[in-house]
């Protein structure tokens, strides 16, 4: 897998994200990009009101991977969601909290303002490349509209500028395959193609909602390396949605980890995975299948997340866990420090932490 | 692309031979004495009826009758009718009127139909949705006849803004009100298919990635969806199109049109054998040649087929 | 596999309680119909027509072949609650009368086709290969011929006789419309069964050596029969439609039979000075064409998940 071009790149590159920072509205608070603040969003459904989002927050900064982690119905890719403005407003609401870029609120700003950061400041690449690129448009044509509708530009230098973009993911002979569909591409090309897409105008935060889950082991690699030299180049934010520990491992910086739509977990990769803090995160990492436990049986977490429209009272896990108790069931536990730089939303983590 | 049209073209060919076969089997398997009525009130002497079957091969067993007939055909002679007017003259005059017709109906469907549809698509649930939905099954669970004669008796005879019939020349703004009651159903049609298609496209997810990448609303709606869900709109059209050379027969009953549906139905009444068949079997090719057409536009279309 | 989800597949007693009963796809169709004002609408509507065909004493105790010269052209009035047609005979009378025929034509013909169009469809789809070939062929040579070209043609080679006993004139009407009707039907299911055959559960149950009636009866057809549903209940309405076409043109049922098209068609005369004549029979072909087309809007939208 070839890398980039020597550093030059990387710093013409860094100096464009400088160069477009400088023109844009938005300059970073001291290395800050994006602080999601106290974030609830729900869902009003026929069969209730689903609690997708209960108060979360955290931070990003230049140059930094963040990992959210979760099962399916956590609220991980909810809150991406949330962050671009792409959910549908009727059933979603957000009743209150904050997410700000470079200190301004995205959720209060007018519509019209909050449409240009999209692309240009914060951009998203989604899970199934397939679907999620229009199928009856050229990809160069879908890249360069980037440039077209943000930029101004005409066709042509859009176009050129998709080649470009399209080499720099190292797409194979490019020039003649701009004028292709998405349905000619591989699972791997075309995820390739979103990710140019995403980075055309360069973005200061880019959200990637399960960019290899559809892809299988080997591409997957080359997708998270790809993700990871761009961001390094670029100095961009990088926010990892995942459910797939193996990939988090490699690429991010930090983890959050997500369950019944609040952060029960907070930790620097490496401290989390030596010695996790929540017993959610530790039922995760003991359920990943190892070499050494063949012909033993597999440990799981038991039972099956929340309905969201009906969480326990107390802690949202309380019905799975080992440690519960029955303080669990009344008091919710709240994110707080167990060690410092870590946070973890349990009564006992002590004890998860040590044993 | 040319391997794939001779191989449809090929295709074609039993499904012509059966078809036409099968109408003229059902109009010479006919009882009845074709030379009734010819020689005024009395039945014609046999010496004449005689002449009259042996000329129209009516003596020989069907599938030589057939034979011969196809033989004919395929040179371009659609032989002549009982009264002696070559069918193909005839068919000509009246290709000119009912295309016309057909053409007007297409272009009224197409137009107030699409912009019925996107309107009700983009407003989901609200009041111009509901107004499309009902006023289109309104228009499709009233029989066309019903329609025509209702128009024709208020808005020619009472208010007299049309002609009540349509005159040989067929001017076209004689054609404009059977054109509206032609294309009434389709435009119906068009306009839920378009909505239908609409709707579901707006939840795509490429119209999601459309508003991530910071497009206006309009652009991904106007653009991304749009074009999608206007191809199998467009192709519904197309074979509309043959269909409504066929189904024009009602309307121009109402409209006293001049057209190719009211020579069938004159030819049936009279017991006009070969000036069925032949009315028909054109018919029948310009259907589907209208499908083959379809079907190729479809694949021009949508890039999915088209490109490998 | 790092995959956090398998952490969650084990151990399910350990739920906690309350949670929702499983639904399977038909039920949950039904509870989405159940909801659907429209759906009990239009059931409503055929239950009272289906009424007024099996029982239409309990409409009316008039004959609807009494004749009264007297009183021909009779604006609606107490004795007569929809007036009197040009020849005399009550309106209301044979409004309520001609429910049976639409309905017999109607259900027999949907039967007819369903049975026919879904054998051929799953013996082209299922089988393939010279099954499909032959099947497609002839599917396609049926198809070519215009739906109400050729029913006028079939009705006109065989033609109903005044005095006919009533089943005989009824089932060349539904013979006719079947006839044509089929192949519709037949290229639905072929398409429906095509997408059904590739799935695992199929696979699996040849694997396990079921016999063809097996997977056909058992896996096949519960999968692929809801588009078929659906088509044909709309088809039904258009098949009435069709009728009162065919009875407008003087093809259809004749005396005396009383069919809402006959009614129709003797009203245009005397449009301009009693509309009442034509009004009626037309408003109850509509509902009941009307009724028909809910029905299938309905369970297509009970049956497609993407309309939540």
């Amino acid at each position: 897998m070839t890398t980039t071009a020597p550093s030059d790149a990387a710093t013409t590159r860094g100096e464009a994200r400088r160069q477009a920072t400088a023109s844009s509205a938005y300059k970073p608070k001291d290395g800050c990009l994006l602080e999601v603040d106290d974030l609830f969003v729900e869902f009003h459904t026929e069969d209730g009101v689903a609690k997708a989002i209960n108060g979360v927050s955290f931070n990003l900064y230049q140059g930094e991977t963040l990992a959210i982690l979760g099962e399916s119905g956590s609220g991980k890719s909810v809150t991406a969601q949330a962050i671009m403005g792409i959910l549908d407003m009727p059933p979603a609401r957000i009743p209150s909290g904050q997410v700000r870029y470079c200190g301004q609120d995205l959720l209060t700003m007018p519509e019209e303002q909050r449409r240009k950061t999209r692309g240009p400041e914060i951009s998203m690449v989604f899970q199934d490349a397939l679907s999620s690129l229009n199928p009856v448009f050229p990809v160069g044509w879908q890249i360069a509209e980037m440039f077209r509708q943000h930029r101004g530009m005409n066709k042509s230098d859009a176009l050129e500028r998709a080649v470009k973009l399209m080499q720099r993911v190292q797409i194979p002979a490019a020039k003649e395959r701009v004028k292709a569909y998405p349905h000619q591409f591989s699972g791997g090309m075309r995820q390739r193609i979103m990710i140019a897409m995403a980075i055309a105008l360069d973005p200061a935060v880019l959200i990637a909602d399960e960019p290899t889950t559809a892809l299988d082991v080997t591409v997957q690699a080359q997708i998270m390396a790809l993700l990871q030299e761009l961001q390094e180049e670029r100095q961009m934010g990088l926010i990892l949605i995942t459910h797939d520990l193996g990939v988090v491992a490699d690429v991010a910086d930090k983890i959050a980890v997500m369950y019944a739509g609040r952060i029960v977990e907070r930790a620097d990769v490496y401290d989390l995975y030596r010695q996790p803090a929540h017993p959610y995160t530790k039922g995760l990492l003991e359920s990943i299948p190892r070499l050494d436990q063949k012909g033993q049986t597999l440990t799981a977490i038991g039972g099956l997340p929340p309905n969201l429209t009906r969480i326990p009272p107390g802690c949202a896990f309380n019905p799975r866990c080992p440690y519960a108790q029955d303080i669990c069931t009344k008091d919710r536990p709240e994110l707080r420090e167990v060690l410092p730089g870590r946070q973890a939303a349990c009564h006992f983590s002590e004890e998860v932490l040590h044993g | 692309m040319g391997k794939y049209i001779a191989r449809r073209l090929i295709q074609m060919i039993p499904v012509v031979l059966g078809a036409t076969f099968l109408i003229y089997a059902m109009v010479f398997a006919l009882p009845g004495d074709p030379t009734a009525g010819k020689c005024g009130e009395r039945p014609c002497p046999p010496a004449y009826v005689a002449k009259f079957k042996e000329e129209h091969n009516l003596n020989d067993p069907l599938l030589v009758q057939y034979g011969k007939y196809m033989a004919k055909l395929v040179q371009g002679d659609l032989g002549t009718n009982y009264y002696g007017i070559p069918v193909k003259e005839d068919l000509q005059k009246r290709y000119q009127v009912t295309g016309k017709l057909a053409i007007m109906a297409i272009l009224f469907e197409t137009v107030i139909g699409i912009f019925a549809g996107v309107l009700a698509g983009i407003r989901k649930g609200r009041f111009i949705d509901n107004l499309v939905l009902v006023s289109t099954l309104f228009v499709i669970a009233v029989p066309i006849f019903v329609i025509g004669a209702t128009l024709q008796y208020y808005l020619g005879v009472k208010l007299g803004l049309f002609p009540v019939t349509v005159s040989a020349e067929a001017t076209t703004y004689e054609l404009l009100l059977p054109a509206i009651v032609l294309g009434s159903v389709s435009v119906a049609y068009v306009a839920r298919l378009t909505r239908t298609n609409l709707v579901e496209n707006l939840r795509a997810d490429y119209v999601r990635t459309a508003v991530s990448k910071g497009l206006t609303k309009r652009r991904a709606m106007g653009v991304h969806a749009l074009r999608n869900s206007l191809i199998p709109v467009v192709t519904f059209i197309g074979a509309d199109f043959g269909g409504l050379l066929g189904g024009a027969i009602v309307t121009e009953r109402i409209f006293n049109i001049q057209g190719v549906g009211g020579y069938i139905f004159r030819s049936i009444s009279a017991r006009d054998g070969i000036a069925v068949v032949s009315a028909v079997t054109v018919l029948v090719l310009v259907y589907l040649f209208a499908n083959l057409l379809v079907d190729l536009l479809y694949g021009v279309l949508d890039p999915r087929i088209s490109h490998d | 596999m790092t995959d956090a989800t398998l952490a969650v597949s084990a151990d399910p007693t350990a739920t906690h309680a309350g949670e929702d009963a499983s639904r399977s796809l038909a039920s949950d169709a039904w509870r989405h119909l159940r909801r659907n004002p429209l759906f009990w609408i239009s059931v409503v509507m055929i239950v009272a027509f289906v009424l007024m065909a099996l029982v239409p004493q309990l409409f009316t105790s008039t004959d609807p072949n009494e004749a009264i010269l007297r009183q021909a052209r009779e604006r609606p009035n107490a004795d007569a609650w929809f007036g009197r047609d040009i020849q005399g005979y009550d309106i209301y009378s044979r409004c309520i009368y001609g429910a049976r025929a639409s309905i017999l034509v109607g259900v027999f013909t949907t039967l007819a086709t369903v049975l026919i169009g879904g054998f051929a469809g799953i013996m082209a789809g299922f089988y393939g290969g010279i099954s499909d070939s032959v099947v497609s062929r002839i599917t396609d040579i049926f198809f070519a011929i215009p739906f109400l070209l050729g029913a006028i043609l079939f009705m006109a080679t065989f033609p109903n006789t005044v005095n006919s006993p009533y089943a005989v004139v009824v089932l060349k009407v539904v013979l006719a419309l079947a006839i044509l009707g089929w192949p519709s039907i037949a290229r639905l299911m072929r398409s429906s069964v095509l997408q059904v055959k590739p799935n695992d559960y199929v696979q699996a149950a040849r694997a396990l050596g079921a016999t063809p009636l097996r997977i056909i009866r058992s896996h096949v057809l519960p999968n692929s029969m809801a588009p078929v549903i659906v088509v044909s209940t709309i088809n039904l309405g258009a098949y009435i439609a069709a009728e009162a076409t065919l009875s407008f043109l003087g093809l259809g049922l004749v005396y005396p039979a009383v069919s809402w098209g006959v009614m129709i068609s003797d009203a245009i005369v005397a449009l301009r000075t009693t509309p009442h004549i034509l009004f009626f029979p037309s408003l109850f072909l509509s509902l009941a064409v009307l009724a028909f087309i809910m029905l299938g809007d309905a369970v297509r939208d009970a049956y497609d998940p993407k309309t939540r």
